[in-house]
Formats: C-alpha cells, structure tokens, sequence
C-alpha cells in the first residue's frame, strides 16, 4: 500500500515520510524515522512516556495518528541536546540521579521542557501538577522534582 | 486497530456529510476514539480527521455568557482569564480532569462524547457480555467488580458511570449543545441508558457539535467544582459536584443555588431536589448538610460503590459551604 504523505517539520528540519491511516505517530517516528526517544508505556494515554510537543501542545504521540500530523511542528527529546552539550534538563536530570530504567525519562524531559517555557518559576506543587501525565515506576517522583526545580534556576539566570 | 481509512476534513459541511456515511467518525483529539479503536471497542471504516478546521475553536465570553467552539481544546478552556472569573466551576472541573497532555489534545466537542470508563465495555476480547457495545448482549459489570459503577440512573441493561467532569459543570449551569443549528439542553443532549445503553447521546448521523453555550449568571459567577477521588490527580471522580451560589443582599440568604453531581450517576445529574430545598434558606452548615443527603435519593447499589451514596452528599455540602466561606 502507497500510504499517506505526510510533511512536518521536526526538530527543525523539514521531514516527510507515508505512513498507513491506522498508524500512530509514535509508530512512525519511533519505525520510520528511527527517534526512539519516546517510548510506548501503554498506548493509551495514560503512562506519558510517548509525550511530544505538537504546534507548542505537549501531547502524547500514542493517541495521534501519524497522518494528523501534517503541516506541524514537532519536537521530541532527540532535539534537546546540541551534540555534546546536554540540555540544562538533561544535565540536571543526571546531576540528580532522577533516573533509574530511564523508560520514563524522554517523556519526562519534554514534558518538563514544556512546562518551564509556560512558566519559568513553578514552585513544586506545580511541578507535581504540571508532570501528573508522567509516570514513573522507579524513582519515586522525588528526584524529578528537584532536578526540574534546579534546572528552572539555571535556565532563568540563562 | 482495524485498518480504516484516513480522512481530512476541509470545511464542516463536509465533515458531517463524510461522518454520516455508514462506519466512519469524526476524529477530533483522538484521546477517546483512538484509544478505544487500540481495544477493539471503536471498529471505524473511517476516520474524518476535524482538527485542520479553522474557526471552531474560538472562546468568547460577554456578559450574557459564553460560546465555546467544539474544537476548543481543554486546556485552553481551563485558562481562559474570562471563563476562569466568570465560569469558575467549568474551569476547575477542566483543569481537575486527566493530564496536561490529554488536556492539550482533547477538544470540548470531543470531551462531551467521551465514553464510560466501564473495564468490561472496555475489554471486549475478554467479556463479551455488554448492552453498551452490543445491545441485548448482557451487561458484564452487574455482579462483576463494580466500585466505579453509577448508582444513579441505573438500569437493568447498564449501571456504566458517566466519567467526565466538564459536563457536570455544563448541566449545573444550563449549558447547550450547539449541533449546527440545532440546539439542546445538555441534560437533554446526554440520554439515560434504560433499555438502550447504547445510545448515549441525542445526536444524529450526520450531526456534528459546533461549539456549546453557557448562559451567565451570579450563581455560574460564584461556583465551584469538587472532585474526589482515588489519588490527588490524573484520575476520575469518586465522585464530584459542580455548586453554584446567589445570596441575597443579606449575604446569607440562598437566593440560587445550582447543583449537580460528577462520578456517580449514568449520565451528569443535576440535583434540582438539593437546589430547591435550599434555596430561600440561611446557610447553615446543618441546613445543608441534611439537604445534600436528597443528592442521592433514589439512589441503588451494586455492592463495592456502596460507598458513593454516602461520598456523594457530603461533597455536595462541603462544595456549598466552602463557596459560603467565600462571602
Ligand atoms: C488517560 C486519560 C485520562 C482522562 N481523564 C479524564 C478525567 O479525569 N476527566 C474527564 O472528564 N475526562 C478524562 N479523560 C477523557 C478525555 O477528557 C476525553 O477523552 C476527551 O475529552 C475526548 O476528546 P477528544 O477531542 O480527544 O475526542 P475524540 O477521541 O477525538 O472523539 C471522541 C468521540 O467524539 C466524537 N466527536 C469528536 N468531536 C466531535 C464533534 N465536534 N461532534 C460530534 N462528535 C464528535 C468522535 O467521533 C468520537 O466518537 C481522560 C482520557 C484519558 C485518555
Ligand atoms: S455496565 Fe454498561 S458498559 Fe459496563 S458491562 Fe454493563 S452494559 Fe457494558
Ligand atoms: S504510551 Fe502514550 S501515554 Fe503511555
Ligand atoms: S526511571 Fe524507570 S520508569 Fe522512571
């Protein structure tokens, strides 16, 4: 089968692929395009392992087909770093050991992107309220949480 | 999924004559068509993909009320400065429902038909038996695991709950649903499942929801929406209620009072019987809490949801009295 052509741009670059009108968009970037970033927890909307961000929506790919996503823009974590040079996010991830299987984490990451570009000084209950999507079965939420706070200092003096 | 086919949808008209064709769905979010296409529930031969139309997700709010377009996400809903001061309750009830992900996806006229969470609807594979998704098929739930099952509203067909908070907000406040030109009462818009589980809405092929309507008012001015539940967020109501308060100039007399409840009825319920036994009443805390147990008459259960009969009144009475603080 021909399939649907589709062209979006992500993580700044033009791109175009054809996919099949029951393939999610998380099929096709993951199989496709080969961004295995973000993850299948549970395909159902539940778990945010899946998030991205859509025309600036974070949003989980698991429940967009890959054909509405014609015309927009995405960003998944594989846009995050500058070569070597880890996000703030990243970095502070890993300075507070906010993870351990690492399933959650590219969800977790551009869900926190998307949550300090809305509001660059969240105090922690927002933090907990605005990462309610993710889910972690490892580290308890804790050491996200701090290493959210911390980067949102950084990024602010940035 | 089953395969289907992929549509996009260039203007409404289009839409809705595409959607009447036998098989095929509007897609709005996808938040409950494609997760119920994954379980097998929703079988599409296709899928008209509205979320391109331009123009049908504008808010706008004056003094007689506030017009919502069905592709409004609820996100945007939930934030919106005017709906926030002058429609509290359908702002918190917005952002007190599912994750900022789904929030971000998921459009007003999609939210109104979303589908019970019922696990046995939701697992065709394993239980075959259920009135909601094959009529006259049995229900699976009625001697099954019921504690998020309705215990109003009920029938011997389905005791499936109403999940969604936004049109609990919507019924305690008037709201209609705007199909095109035709107009209804969201009370009316949402069906009780009798003998017909299956149907749930009032809408017809060929019908699409173009925006819903709030009517303003003091009581919508002052309200609030309470939700308890299993965990602090991203999670459905236990139960909830959607309270909204007019004094009179004394500031303690009930001049209006709206209330309707979230989590435990098979559709939103509007409690016109605590309404009216309040109003023209002072607020007292005892007054209250006595009319709130009329939230629930009536009410049947089904063993393990016992407990929304007694969880119920007592979020209606402390929503009342909490919004009575606020003088
Ligand atoms: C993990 C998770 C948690 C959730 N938690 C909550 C919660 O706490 N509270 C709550 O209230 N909800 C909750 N929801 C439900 C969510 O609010 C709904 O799934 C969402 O509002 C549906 O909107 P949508 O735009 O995604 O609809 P879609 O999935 O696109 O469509 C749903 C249905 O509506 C039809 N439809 C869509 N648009 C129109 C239209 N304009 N006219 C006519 N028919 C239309 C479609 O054909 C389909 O049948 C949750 C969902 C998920 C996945
Ligand atoms: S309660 Fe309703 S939805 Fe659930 S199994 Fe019974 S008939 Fe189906
Ligand atoms: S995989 Fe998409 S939310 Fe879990
Ligand atoms: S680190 Fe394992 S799920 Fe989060």
């Amino acid at each position: 089968m021909a399939g649907i052509a589709v062209s979006t741009t992500i993580n700044g670059d033009i791109t175009e692929y054809l996919c099949q009108p029951d393939e999610t968009l998380l099929d096709v970037l993951r199989d496709r395009l080969g961004l295995t970033g973000a993850k299948e927890g549970c395909g159902t909307g539940d778990c945010g392992a899946c998030s991205i961000i859509l025309d600036n929506r974070l949003v989980c790919s698991c429940l967009v087909l890959g054909a509405e996503a014609e015309g927009r823009r995405i960003e998944t974590v594989e846009g995050m770093a500058h070569g070597d040079q880890l996000h703030t996010l990243q970095q502070k991830f890993l300075e507070h050991a906010a993870l351990q299987c690492g399933i959650c984490t590219p969800g977790f990451l551009i869900a926190a992107k998307d949550l300090l570009a809305k509001n660059p000084d969240p105090s922690e209950e927002e933090i907990r309220f605005g990462l309610a999507g993710n889910l972690c079965r490892c580290t308890g939420y804790d050491k996200i949480v701090r290493a959210v706070q911390d980067a949102a200092i950084v990024m602010k003096g940035a | 999924m089953r395969d289907f086919s992929y549509l996009r949808a260039t203007s409404t008209d289009a839409a809705r004559q595409a959607a009447a064709l036998p098989g095929a769905m509007l897609l709005a979010g996808g938040t409950t068509l494609i997760d119920l296409a994954k379980c097998g529930v929703a079988e599409p031969d296709t899928l008209v993909d509205i979320t391109h139309l331009k123009g049908l997700d504008r808010i706008a709010v004056d003094e007689r009320g506030a017009t919502i377009g069905a592709l409004a996400r609820m996100g945007h809903v939930a934030d919106h400065a005017d709906i926030k001061s002058r429609f509290p309750a359908i702002s918190e009830a917005l952002w007190q429902a599912a994750s900022a992900q789904i929030r971000n996806m998921a459009t007003i006229g999609g939210n109104l038909m979303q589908r019970t969470r019922c696990p046995y609807f939701r697992d065709p594979a394993n239980f075959a038996a259920c009135n909601k998704r094959v009529s006259g098929s049995g229900c699976s739930a009625i001697g099954g695991v019921t504690r998020g099952h309705a215990v109003l509203g009920t029938s011997e067909a389905c005791i499936a709950m109403y999940p969604g908070d936004l049109a609990t907000a919507l019924v305690a406040f008037d709201a209609t649903v705007h199909l095109g030109e035709r107009k209804l009462l969201v009370d009316d818009f949402f069906l009780l499942p009798g003998t017909t589980p299956d149907r749930e809405h009032a809408i017809e092929p060929g019908e699409m929801i173009t925006a819903i309507a709030i009517p303003g008012s003091a009581a919508a001015r002052r309200s609030t929406y309470l939700k308890i539940r299993d965990r602090q967020s991203y999670e459905f109501a236990a139960a909830s209620a959607a309270v909204g308060i007019e004094f009179e100039a004394d500031g303690r007399t009930i001049r209006d009072l709206r209330v309707a409840l979230g989590g435990v009825a098979t559709k939103p319920w509007r409690v016109r019987a605590v309404e009216d036994a309040l109003k023209g009443k002072v607020l007292e805390p005892e007054t209250v809490r006595a009319a709130s147990l009329l939230a629930v008459e009536g009410a049947v259960d089904h063993g393990a949801n016992h407990y929304k009969i007694e969880l119920a009144p007592r979020v209606v009475a402390r929503a009342i009295l909490k919004l009575g603080e606020t003088a």
